[in-house]
Protein backbone atom coordinates (compact mmCIF):
# COMPACT_ATOMS: atom_id res chain seq x y z
CA UNK A 1 0.00 0.00 0.00
CA UNK A 2 1.44 3.40 -0.86
CA UNK A 3 0.63 6.53 0.63
CA UNK A 4 0.42 9.62 -1.14
CA UNK A 5 1.48 12.97 0.62
CA UNK A 6 -0.08 16.01 -1.12
CA UNK A 7 1.14 19.32 -0.26
CA UNK A 8 -1.79 22.14 -1.18
CA UNK A 9 -0.30 25.08 -2.92
CA UNK A 10 0.03 27.89 -0.08
CA UNK A 11 -2.84 30.04 -0.04
CA UNK A 12 -2.85 33.00 -2.26
CA UNK A 13 -6.54 34.18 -0.29
CA UNK A 14 -6.46 37.87 0.99
CA UNK A 15 -8.68 39.30 3.70
CA UNK A 16 -10.98 40.51 0.90
CA UNK A 17 -11.51 37.30 -0.44
CA UNK A 18 -12.95 35.84 2.86
CA UNK A 19 -14.79 39.12 3.33
CA UNK A 20 -16.43 38.16 -0.40
CA UNK A 21 -16.76 34.56 1.12
CA UNK A 22 -19.37 35.90 3.26
CA UNK A 23 -21.88 37.31 1.04
CA UNK A 24 -21.39 41.03 2.41
CA UNK A 25 -24.37 42.40 0.24
CA UNK A 26 -26.55 39.25 1.33
CA UNK A 27 -25.04 40.49 5.03
CA UNK A 28 -26.46 43.84 4.89
CA UNK A 29 -29.74 43.35 3.91
CA UNK A 30 -29.44 40.26 7.23
CA UNK A 31 -28.01 43.35 9.63
CA UNK A 32 -30.56 46.04 7.87
CA UNK A 33 -33.77 43.83 8.67
CA UNK A 34 -33.09 42.38 11.72
CA UNK A 35 -31.77 46.09 13.41
CA UNK A 36 -35.02 47.15 12.59
CA UNK A 37 -36.99 44.15 14.24
CA UNK A 38 -34.38 44.66 17.41
CA UNK A 39 -35.73 48.43 17.31
CA UNK A 40 -39.29 47.85 16.93
CA UNK A 41 -39.24 45.74 19.56
CA UNK A 42 -40.49 46.76 22.80
CA UNK A 43 -37.87 45.89 24.96
CA UNK A 44 -34.54 47.78 26.55
CA UNK A 45 -31.47 46.56 24.99
CA UNK A 46 -28.09 48.30 26.36
CA UNK A 47 -26.73 49.93 23.20
CA UNK A 48 -23.60 47.49 23.29
CA UNK A 49 -25.67 44.28 23.69
CA UNK A 50 -27.73 45.19 21.30
CA UNK A 51 -24.11 45.79 18.93
CA UNK A 52 -23.31 42.62 20.26
CA UNK A 53 -26.47 40.97 18.73
CA UNK A 54 -26.48 42.76 15.21
CA UNK A 55 -22.79 41.16 15.44
CA UNK A 56 -23.52 37.73 16.10
CA UNK A 57 -26.51 38.00 13.50
CA UNK A 58 -23.75 39.09 10.61
CA UNK A 59 -21.16 36.97 11.67
CA UNK A 60 -23.56 34.22 11.49
CA UNK A 61 -25.09 35.16 8.19
CA UNK A 62 -21.57 35.33 6.84
CA UNK A 63 -20.93 31.66 7.75
CA UNK A 64 -23.88 30.62 6.12
CA UNK A 65 -22.55 32.41 2.79
CA UNK A 66 -19.43 30.75 3.45
CA UNK A 67 -20.83 27.23 4.42
CA UNK A 68 -23.15 27.52 0.72
CA UNK A 69 -20.35 28.84 -1.39
CA UNK A 70 -18.62 25.45 -0.34
CA UNK A 71 -20.83 23.44 -0.56
CA UNK A 72 -22.48 24.89 -4.08
CA UNK A 73 -18.59 25.41 -5.37
CA UNK A 74 -19.48 23.14 -8.19
CA UNK A 75 -22.29 24.43 -9.51
CA UNK A 76 -20.91 28.71 -8.76
CA UNK A 77 -17.89 27.49 -11.36
CA UNK A 78 -20.42 26.94 -13.99
CA UNK A 79 -22.69 30.08 -13.69
CA UNK A 80 -21.44 33.18 -14.99
CA UNK A 81 -22.57 35.38 -12.16
CA UNK A 82 -20.69 33.12 -9.70
CA UNK A 83 -17.65 31.76 -11.57
CA UNK A 84 -15.49 34.49 -9.94
CA UNK A 85 -16.02 33.56 -6.31
CA UNK A 86 -13.21 32.72 -4.05
CA UNK A 87 -13.71 28.64 -4.24
CA UNK A 88 -14.59 28.56 -8.20
CA UNK A 89 -11.55 30.97 -9.01
CA UNK A 90 -9.43 28.82 -6.82
CA UNK A 91 -8.00 31.52 -4.53
CA UNK A 92 -9.77 29.44 -1.16
CA UNK A 93 -9.56 25.60 -0.81
CA UNK A 94 -12.73 24.35 -0.03
CA UNK A 95 -11.52 22.94 2.91
CA UNK A 96 -10.75 26.29 4.07
CA UNK A 97 -14.07 27.62 3.79
CA UNK A 98 -15.61 24.75 5.22
CA UNK A 99 -13.32 25.49 8.40
CA UNK A 100 -14.52 29.40 8.11
CA UNK A 101 -17.80 28.82 8.08
CA UNK A 102 -18.21 26.19 10.74
CA UNK A 103 -15.96 28.43 12.88
CA UNK A 104 -18.30 31.61 12.97
CA UNK A 105 -21.22 29.72 12.21
CA UNK A 106 -20.54 28.31 16.23
CA UNK A 107 -18.57 31.66 17.42
CA UNK A 108 -22.01 33.62 16.49
CA UNK A 109 -24.38 31.31 18.01
CA UNK A 110 -22.62 30.52 21.07
CA UNK A 111 -21.54 34.36 21.54
CA UNK A 112 -25.24 35.32 21.27
CA UNK A 113 -26.48 33.03 23.73
CA UNK A 114 -24.11 33.85 26.26
CA UNK A 115 -24.12 37.39 25.72
CA UNK A 116 -27.56 38.33 24.63
CA UNK A 117 -29.91 35.28 25.34
CA UNK A 118 -30.74 31.82 24.42
CA UNK A 119 -33.73 32.36 22.51
CA UNK A 120 -32.05 34.94 20.08
CA UNK A 121 -29.15 32.25 19.69
CA UNK A 122 -31.64 29.19 18.89
CA UNK A 123 -33.21 31.61 15.93
CA UNK A 124 -29.64 32.17 14.82
CA UNK A 125 -28.86 28.30 14.74
CA UNK A 126 -32.04 27.60 13.26
CA UNK A 127 -31.36 30.12 10.37
CA UNK A 128 -27.73 29.01 9.65
CA UNK A 129 -28.91 25.24 9.76
CA UNK A 130 -32.20 25.96 7.60
CA UNK A 131 -30.18 28.11 4.78
CA UNK A 132 -27.04 25.68 4.50
CA UNK A 133 -28.89 22.11 5.63
CA UNK A 134 -32.46 22.98 4.16
CA UNK A 135 -31.82 25.11 1.12
CA UNK A 136 -28.22 24.49 0.03
CA UNK A 137 -27.99 21.03 0.64
CA UNK A 138 -31.24 19.47 0.30
CA UNK A 139 -33.75 21.75 -1.89
CA UNK A 140 -31.56 23.95 -4.27
CA UNK A 141 -30.18 21.01 -6.36
CA UNK A 142 -33.63 19.22 -6.34
CA UNK A 143 -36.84 21.10 -6.92
CA UNK A 144 -38.05 24.53 -8.44
CA UNK A 145 -39.27 25.82 -4.93
CA UNK A 146 -35.81 25.67 -3.53
CA UNK A 147 -36.44 29.38 -3.01
CA UNK A 148 -39.67 29.18 -1.57
CA UNK A 149 -39.12 26.52 1.41
CA UNK A 150 -35.08 28.02 1.42
CA UNK A 151 -36.73 31.85 1.68
CA UNK A 152 -37.51 30.70 5.35
CA UNK A 153 -33.65 31.57 6.45
CA UNK A 154 -33.78 35.14 4.95
CA UNK A 155 -36.96 36.06 6.66
CA UNK A 156 -35.59 34.53 10.00
CA UNK A 157 -33.19 37.81 10.43
CA UNK A 158 -35.99 40.36 11.84
CA UNK A 159 -37.21 37.71 14.39
CA UNK A 160 -33.57 37.08 15.65
CA UNK A 161 -33.83 40.62 16.61
CA UNK A 162 -36.55 41.18 17.90
CA UNK A 163 -35.80 38.05 20.19
CA UNK A 164 -32.58 39.88 21.40
CA UNK A 165 -34.35 42.35 22.50
CA UNK A 166 -37.49 40.88 24.10
CA UNK A 167 -36.37 37.04 25.08
CA UNK A 168 -38.90 36.04 22.99
CA UNK A 169 -41.48 35.90 20.08
CA UNK A 170 -44.79 37.71 18.96
CA UNK A 171 -47.00 38.07 16.28
CA UNK A 172 -45.37 41.54 14.81
CA UNK A 173 -41.94 40.02 14.06
CA UNK A 174 -44.39 36.76 12.61
CA UNK A 175 -45.53 39.58 10.32
CA UNK A 176 -42.03 40.69 9.56
CA UNK A 177 -41.40 37.07 8.84
CA UNK A 178 -43.77 36.80 6.03
CA UNK A 179 -43.22 39.91 4.56
CA UNK A 180 -39.86 38.44 3.47
CA UNK A 181 -40.76 34.93 2.73
CA UNK A 182 -43.49 36.17 0.59
CA UNK A 183 -40.86 38.63 -1.03
CA UNK A 184 -37.86 36.26 -1.78
CA UNK A 185 -39.76 33.86 -4.54
CA UNK A 186 -40.95 37.26 -7.21
CA UNK A 187 -37.52 38.61 -6.17
CA UNK A 188 -35.25 35.69 -7.18
CA UNK A 189 -37.54 34.41 -10.35
CA UNK A 190 -37.65 37.73 -11.56
CA UNK A 191 -33.40 37.52 -11.39
CA UNK A 192 -33.94 33.70 -12.49
CA UNK A 193 -35.47 35.07 -15.52
CA UNK A 194 -32.34 36.61 -17.37
CA UNK A 195 -30.46 34.30 -16.01
CA UNK A 196 -31.96 30.85 -17.04
CA UNK A 197 -29.40 30.24 -19.30
CA UNK A 198 -27.10 29.98 -16.55
CA UNK A 199 -29.00 28.51 -14.16
CA UNK A 200 -29.66 25.25 -16.79
CA UNK A 201 -25.99 25.46 -17.27
CA UNK A 202 -25.35 24.92 -13.83
CA UNK A 203 -28.09 22.28 -13.77
CA UNK A 204 -30.36 24.07 -10.66
CA UNK A 205 -33.98 23.98 -11.17
CA UNK A 206 -35.04 27.08 -11.02
CA UNK A 207 -38.79 27.99 -11.99
CA UNK A 208 -37.77 29.84 -14.94
CA UNK A 209 -35.56 26.30 -16.44
CA UNK A 210 -37.62 24.11 -15.22
CA UNK A 211 -41.60 25.35 -15.74
CA UNK A 212 -40.60 28.28 -18.04
CA UNK A 213 -40.44 31.89 -18.52
CA UNK A 214 -44.73 32.11 -18.87
CA UNK A 215 -45.75 29.88 -15.54
CA UNK A 216 -42.75 31.45 -14.13
CA UNK A 217 -43.86 35.39 -14.43
CA UNK A 218 -47.90 33.95 -13.45
CA UNK A 219 -46.23 32.71 -10.35
CA UNK A 220 -44.41 36.25 -10.08
CA UNK A 221 -47.91 37.38 -10.59
CA UNK A 222 -49.21 35.66 -7.80
CA UNK A 223 -46.87 36.23 -5.05
CA UNK A 224 -46.72 40.26 -6.08
CA UNK A 225 -50.81 39.98 -5.37
CA UNK A 226 -50.21 38.34 -1.76
CA UNK A 227 -47.62 40.70 -0.90
CA UNK A 228 -49.12 44.31 -1.09
CA UNK A 229 -51.80 42.77 1.62
CA UNK A 230 -48.81 41.18 3.96
CA UNK A 231 -46.93 44.94 3.67
CA UNK A 232 -49.92 47.10 4.89
CA UNK A 233 -51.15 44.34 7.84
CA UNK A 234 -48.73 45.77 10.45
CA UNK A 235 -50.73 48.67 10.02
CA UNK A 236 -54.21 47.45 9.37
CA UNK A 237 -53.43 45.39 13.03
CA UNK A 238 -52.61 48.80 14.27
CA UNK A 239 -49.21 47.87 15.29
CA UNK A 240 -47.55 51.12 12.63
CA UNK A 241 -49.14 54.53 12.33
CA UNK A 242 -50.70 55.96 9.03
CA UNK A 243 -46.92 56.80 7.80
CA UNK A 244 -45.96 53.45 7.23
CA UNK A 245 -49.52 52.27 6.17
CA UNK A 246 -48.60 55.10 3.19
CA UNK A 247 -45.29 54.06 1.96
CA UNK A 248 -46.22 50.19 2.23
CA UNK A 249 -49.16 50.75 0.45
CA UNK A 250 -47.69 52.90 -2.30
CA UNK A 251 -44.49 50.45 -2.50
CA UNK A 252 -46.79 47.39 -3.30
CA UNK A 253 -48.48 49.33 -5.77
CA UNK A 254 -45.28 49.76 -7.27
CA UNK A 255 -44.41 46.20 -6.89
CA UNK A 256 -47.89 45.21 -8.73
CA UNK A 257 -47.37 47.54 -11.54
CA UNK A 258 -43.85 46.34 -12.06
CA UNK A 259 -45.05 42.23 -11.47
CA UNK A 260 -48.58 42.82 -14.20
CA UNK A 261 -45.94 44.53 -16.46
CA UNK A 262 -43.32 41.97 -16.73
CA UNK A 263 -46.85 39.07 -16.77
CA UNK A 264 -47.38 41.06 -20.09
CA UNK A 265 -43.63 41.28 -21.15
CA UNK A 266 -43.58 38.85 -24.35
CA UNK A 267 -39.48 39.19 -24.96
CA UNK A 268 -36.76 40.52 -23.76
CA UNK A 269 -35.83 41.08 -19.72
CA UNK A 270 -36.31 45.01 -19.40
CA UNK A 271 -39.79 44.28 -17.05
CA UNK A 272 -37.90 41.11 -15.10
CA UNK A 273 -34.90 43.71 -14.39
CA UNK A 274 -36.92 46.02 -13.35
CA UNK A 275 -38.76 44.16 -10.71
CA UNK A 276 -35.98 42.88 -9.28
CA UNK A 277 -33.86 45.79 -9.06
CA UNK A 278 -37.32 47.77 -7.27
CA UNK A 279 -38.03 44.33 -5.20
CA UNK A 280 -34.81 45.17 -3.19
CA UNK A 281 -35.74 49.14 -2.74
CA UNK A 282 -39.40 47.53 -1.36
CA UNK A 283 -37.82 45.93 0.78
CA UNK A 284 -35.88 48.73 2.03
CA UNK A 285 -38.88 51.00 1.79
CA UNK A 286 -40.77 48.71 4.15
CA UNK A 287 -38.38 48.78 6.88
CA UNK A 288 -36.93 51.99 6.69
CA UNK A 289 -40.82 53.04 7.34
CA UNK A 290 -41.48 50.68 9.93
CA UNK A 291 -38.18 52.26 11.81
CA UNK A 292 -39.18 55.66 10.87
CA UNK A 293 -43.05 55.49 12.03
CA UNK A 294 -41.68 53.82 15.59
CA UNK A 295 -39.23 56.20 15.93
CA UNK A 296 -41.82 59.30 15.30
CA UNK A 297 -44.05 57.71 17.72
CA UNK A 298 -41.67 57.58 20.29
CA UNK A 299 -40.22 60.81 19.87
CA UNK A 300 -43.75 62.38 19.99
CA UNK A 301 -44.67 59.84 22.72
CA UNK A 302 -41.46 61.64 24.86
CA UNK A 303 -42.41 65.21 24.11
CA UNK A 304 -46.05 64.21 24.73
CA UNK A 305 -45.35 62.65 28.44
CA UNK B 1 35.25 14.35 7.43
CA UNK B 2 35.84 16.99 10.35
CA UNK B 3 33.20 18.57 12.90
CA UNK B 4 33.89 21.98 11.59
CA UNK B 5 32.87 21.07 7.48
CA UNK B 6 29.76 19.35 8.87
CA UNK B 7 28.93 22.45 10.96
CA UNK B 8 29.45 24.61 8.34
CA UNK B 9 28.03 22.66 5.21
CA UNK B 10 24.54 24.14 3.87
CA UNK B 11 22.22 21.55 3.28
CA UNK B 12 19.53 21.69 0.45
CA UNK B 13 16.85 24.06 1.37
CA UNK B 14 13.35 21.63 0.37
CA UNK B 15 11.18 23.74 2.25
CA UNK B 16 8.35 25.40 0.51
CA UNK B 17 9.15 29.07 -0.64
CA UNK B 18 6.27 31.37 -0.95
CA UNK B 19 6.14 33.78 -3.42
CA UNK B 20 6.31 37.45 -2.98
CA UNK B 21 2.25 37.44 -3.40
CA UNK B 22 1.57 34.29 -0.98
CA UNK B 23 3.61 36.20 1.59
CA UNK B 24 1.61 39.25 1.01
CA UNK B 25 -1.46 37.42 0.88
CA UNK B 26 -0.26 35.62 4.23
CA UNK B 27 0.91 38.65 6.28
CA UNK B 28 -2.70 40.34 5.16
CA UNK B 29 -4.41 37.31 6.65
CA UNK B 30 -2.20 37.30 10.09
CA UNK B 31 -3.28 41.18 10.08
CA UNK B 32 -6.46 40.51 10.01
CA UNK B 33 -6.56 37.67 12.68
CA UNK B 34 -4.89 39.99 14.80
CA UNK B 35 -7.54 42.76 14.47
CA UNK B 36 -10.03 40.49 14.84
CA UNK B 37 -9.13 39.04 18.29
CA UNK B 38 -7.95 42.57 19.27
CA UNK B 39 -11.71 43.84 18.89
CA UNK B 40 -12.58 40.42 20.34
CA UNK B 41 -10.61 41.64 23.60
CA UNK B 42 -11.67 44.79 23.78
CA UNK B 43 -15.54 43.50 22.91
CA UNK B 44 -15.17 41.33 26.12
CA UNK B 45 -14.12 43.79 28.25
CA UNK B 46 -16.69 46.21 27.13
CA UNK B 47 -19.24 43.86 27.95
CA UNK B 48 -18.43 42.34 31.24
CA UNK B 49 -18.04 45.94 32.36
CA UNK B 50 -21.62 46.32 31.17
CA UNK B 51 -23.51 43.55 32.38
CA UNK B 52 -21.81 43.60 35.35
CA UNK B 53 -22.31 40.62 37.93
CA UNK B 54 -24.42 39.65 35.43
CA UNK B 55 -21.89 38.33 33.21
CA UNK B 56 -22.44 35.55 35.46
CA UNK B 57 -25.65 35.17 35.07
CA UNK B 58 -26.46 32.33 32.31
CA UNK B 59 -29.63 31.78 31.12
CA UNK B 60 -28.52 28.02 29.93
Amino acid sequence: MSVTISHAEPSIAGVGDYIELMKPRVMSLVVFTALVGMLVAPGRLHPVIGFVALLCIAVGAGAAGALNMWYDADIDGRMARTAARPIPAGRIAPGEALAFGLTLAAFSVVLLGLIVNIVAAALLATTIAFYVLVYTMWLKRRTPQNIVIGGAAGALPPMIGWAAATGGISIEPVLLFLIIFFWTPPHFWALSLYRADDYARAGVPMLSVVAGPAATRLQILGYALILPPLGILPWLLGYTGAVYGAVAAAAGAAFLLLALRLHGEQRGFVASKQLFAFSILYLFLVFAALLADHMSSALFGHFAA
Amino acid sequence: MTVSTLMTEEKPDRGIKLTERQTRARRARSIAIAVALGVLVVLFYIVTLVKGPAVLVRPL
